[in-house]
């Protein structure tokens, strides 16, 4: 048991608890941030994705000990105020989710696919989210919201680019 | 609207995981109402005796019987203008808390925010069977609509009253009723204050014709989409409570087997609460890692018998029938005309036998379950889809009334039937009921894929016989264990007999999307593609040729126009398709394949499904679902397969058992027919069944190989 000090979504935390432990866990049982969901315990489904550094992470395969000190986001951090994340918001005008327990881990990996490549072509997205499960089976939908998403923040940078 | 129009599902005998749970019977005391309630007012919605028997649970055991009136929703006008509806049915990603606030929406003309379901909460919802069978719409989004409309009926009559003019000069919109010729107008809370009204929904009342509708048959998004894309929902497995403990139970090392002894000792040293009762044997701590190091020191003795693999299983379904003996129901034999007889006159016949493995759900959120007693006084949250089952269940295991026990169902991380049962609630409660706290138990991935139950697995053995010109005369139908939903033919053949053969199961067995249908219809249609390239005729032709449902022959029609059926195709390319009639919808799929004449890799390039389920309630949910459906489909009919020996599940782990994935997915394309003039049913189920035998008769079309096991390519083309 130590004290490990975490940043995430731009908060300090400090928790007691064992290295080794899953970030997962300590997100879900000692946090109580369980938008990041638990589906495998071994990285093959996505649910759990956050961003450690910008860079999607399945956090049930991340040891807590090793991201301390490090920047962390989940799905909590990622609207400001009400202000949705274009691709949640793209996620929710697409209605790309049925039980929607895949989505907040299909949104930070598409946030984290974005921010690496801001126009990714359908067979970019494939090859990148093909780690995310979603078994309702609204893949279709999700490559949709992703191509919308990434419109629209193409947009939002180019007219703030232009009013420079 | 009278009984005949109103669309029945029939429980299908394979529902093996259902214990007939007693119907609850409300005793509906007015005062009771308004005191959990507030004021205002109250219309319950009373079930026909004809939609009791299936709803209520009772449809077999009580066939015949006269039945109590009993109530299955109702909806709440508060002095506030706030309207609550309350249904026992669950949300489980169907999109029902949204197509179902539609419906009250519509016949109320209020705006659909201002509605709040209150679901699967076995204190303040009625009884409800539970959420399968594609049944919320046929059943309930009737229901709710002419509790609406009911409730609007009421309102109006107040205004009228109120301005002393005649109800029929009055215009309602927007939660408002206006008087034009008076310019006057008054809103539903303000004709509410002060009142304590009920009313029970009249026999006989005018809905509005699908045709007028303005807020159901639209698109309107997910209503609580919002929660859900900022990871604020609580799904049953984010459930917390102070003081609340993690649960872990300790797992037999095979199916059956009897615990001998267990040693508890050291677990309890560490400062776990550790149960041993029985064949149970669990422990509680305040984190999940305590609890399940806990559960690793528990030295525990296990005896059990061999059982069978994947290697001798259709083997063995074919030997343990349990004719005369099904414990599941009658009536799933079907004899017309003289089958025999036929058979020996026609002029071609084939016959051919078909093999489906146990799959898994895999629901991705595993069952859940938070408990906590207060005294005697038991609630649980979890995910199922029956919270009145498992309460029946919890009432079972631990010998006390159902009204100790509430449970509540979160909307949760999907089910697809696979969630029909109360495992984890009973472990929690138990646990909680040691540690004298809250106590949360959710199954790891591995639990899931073992503990739970699956589809079942089936050999289905196909005779038919067949005219010169195409025309069917005789078929024979034997399904061994898989199920009997979709076992009938919906193809006119004079002389048929249908059989369903119950097994005795060697892995647990339950209810799953669609049920059987998919592999009746794999059979069926895999079958009828055969006969075809018998007697040289298009399939399709051959197909209308023995049809003559209206509705069937239209999705086929459609979805062959959208697909291009009849197009020349290059080499490698296949086209196949599949489909039928199940839950009351009408469904025909077709598939394009690929495959690579190197590597013999195939490659599902398009898949086009036609379906109609009457009105359409939410054109863009419905798509959704037939999306879901195609992407469901592709697991069970390309690679799905459950691996088991001598009680053991080999493949219970993501990265063992495979699921579709982004990579997998072919071009999807959905033909929806929208009849205003039939009734809505649901479309949950029905489009899964024609994705199977249209890629194997795809796979056929390319290739000359009738593969005729699903899944069809685990292992690849060249191994199938």
């Amino acid at each position: 048991m130590s004290t490990i000090h975490l940043a995430i979504n731009g908060k300090p935390y400090a928790v007691d608890v064992d290295p080794q432990t899953s970030l997962l866990t300590v997100l879900r049982e000692h946090l109580d941030l369980t938008g990041s969901k638990y589906g495998c315990g071994e990285g093959q489904c996505g649910a759990c994705t956050v961003l450690i550094e910008g860079k999607a992470q399945r956090s049930c395969i991340t040891r807590v000990g090793s991201v301390a000190e490090k920047k962390i986001t989940t799905i909590e951090g990622l609207a400001h105020g009400d202000r949705l994340h274009p691709v949640q918001q793209a996620f929710l005008d697409v209605g790309a989710m049925q039980c929607a327990y895949c989505t907040s881990g299909m949104i930070m990996s598409a946030v984290a696919l974005l921010q690496k490549n801001p126009n990714p072509q359908p067979n970019e997205i494939v090859d990148f989210m093909d780690g995310n499960v979603c078994r309702c089976g609204t893949y279709p939908r999700i490559v949709s919201a992703i191509q919308k998403a990434a419109k629209a923040t193409r947009e939002t940078a180019a007219a703030k680019g232009g009013s420079r | 609207m009278n009984d005949k129009s109103q669309a029945q599902v029939p429980l299908e005998p394979e529902r093996y995981e259902l214990r007939a749970a007693s119907p609850y019977h409300f005793d509906l005391g007015r005062r009771d109402f308004f005191k959990f309630l507030g004021a205002g007012l109250v219309v319950v919605s009373a079930l026909r005796p004809a939609v009791i028997a299936q709803e209520s649970g009772g449809g077999r055991q009580r066939r015949g019987e006269s039945l109590p009136q009993e109530i299955n929703a109702w909806l709440h006008i508060g002095e506030n203008g706030k309207i609550t509806v309350y249904t026992g049915k669950v949300e489980i990603g169907q999109n029902i808390r949204t197509s179902l606030s539609q419906a009250v929406a519509e016949e109320l003309h209020v705006p659909i925010e201002n509605i709040e379901m209150v679901m699967g909460d076995t204190q303040l919802t009625p009884f409800d069977m539970g959420t399968f069978g594609s049944r919320t719409t046929p059943t309930m989004n009737l229901q709710l609509r002419r509790v609406a409309s009911a409730a609007r009926d009421v309102l109006v009559n107040l205004a009228a009253a109120q301005w002393k003019t005649n109800a029929q000069h009055l215009v309602v919109r927007d939660g408002k009723i206006t008087d034009p010729q008076n310019r006057r107008s008054v809103e539903y809370a303000a004709l509410l204050q002060g009142q304590q009204l009920t009313e029970t929904l009249p026999q006989e009342d005018p809905l509005i014709p699908a045709a007028n509708w303005t807020v159901a048959g639209t698109s309107v998004p997910k209503v609580d989409g919002r929660e859900f894309v900022t990871g604020q929902h609580r799904y049953p497995s984010d459930q917390t409570l102070p003081e609340m403990l993690y649960g872990k139970v300790l797992r037999p090392p095979a199916f059956d087997a009897t615990l001998v002894s267990a040693e508890t000792q050291k677990a309890e040293q560490m400062g776990a609460t550790v149960v041993h009762d029985g064949n149970f044997v669990g422990a509680a701590a305040p984190t999940t890692q305590l609890a399940e190091a806990a559960v690793a020191a528990i030295h525990a003795e296990w005896k059990s018998e061999p059982q069978i693999s994947n290697k001798e299983l259709f083997d063995y379904l074919r030997k343990n029938t349990m004719e005369g003996k099904d414990p599941t129901g009658d009536g799933d034999r079907y004899d017309t005309g003289s089958v025999d007889q036929a058979m020996g006159t026609a002029d071609h016949q084939l016959k051919q036998t078909y093999t489906v493995q146990y799959i898994a759900h895999t629901p991705l959120e595993p069952r859940a379950a938070l408990a906590k007693w207060d005294g005697d006084q038991l609630t649980v949250w979890t995910g199922t889809q029956r919270p009145f089952g498992v309460r029946g269940q919890l009432a079972e295991a631990f010998r006390i009334p159902e009204d100790k026990i509430r449970v509540l169902m979160p909307d949760m991380g999907s089910g697809y039937g696979g969630k029909h049962t109360g495992e984890t609630a009973i472990e929690a409660a138990r646990l909680a009921r040691a540690a004298k706290r809250p106590v949360k138990v959710v199954w790891t991935r591995e639990e899931e894929f073992t503990w739970a139950y699956f589809r079942p697995a089936g050999v289905i053995d196909v005779m038919s016989g067949v005219r010169k010109d195409g025309t069917i005369t005789a078929w024979e139908f034997h399904n061994y264990n898989s199920g009997s939903a979709g076992i009938k033919t919906y193809y006119e053949i004079p002389n048929q007999r249908i059989v369903f053969h119950a097994v005795k199961s060697p892995l647990r067995q339950g209810s799953y999307r669609a049920l059987a249908a998919t592999a009746n219809h794999f059979a069926r249609e895999s079958h009828m593609d055969e006969l075809a390239h018998t007697v040289k005729m298009d399939p399709l032709e051959f197909r209308l040729k023995n049809l003559k449902n209206e509705r069937l022959r239209a999705v086929f029609e459609a979805a062959a126009k959208q697909f291009g059926w009849g197009k020349s195709k290059s080499e490698g390319q296949g086209f196949g398709m599949g489909g039928g009639y199940e839950k009351l919808g009408n469904v025909a799929t077709f598939a394009e394949i690929n495959v690579d004449k190197e590597s013999g890799d195939v490659k599902i390039v398009r898949l086009v499904t036609a379906f109609e389920c009457g009105a359409i309630v939410n054109p863009d949910g419905l798509r959704n679902q037939l999306e879901g459906s195609n992407v469901q489909g592709l697991g069970g009919a390309l690679f799905e397969a459950i691996q088991f020996d001598n009680g053991k599940i080999l493949n219970d782990r993501l990265s063992q058992y495979r699921v579709p994935r982004f990579s997998d997915l072919p071009v999807i394309e959905t033909v929806l027919l929208d009849r205003k003039d039939i009734p809505s049913v649901g479309a949950g189920e029905c489009p899964l069944i024609g994705v199977a035998p249209a890629i194997a008769n795809a796979i056929f079309d390319a290739t000359g190989k009738r593969l005729c096991a699903l899944p069809l390519i685990p292992n690849g083309l060249k191994a199938a």
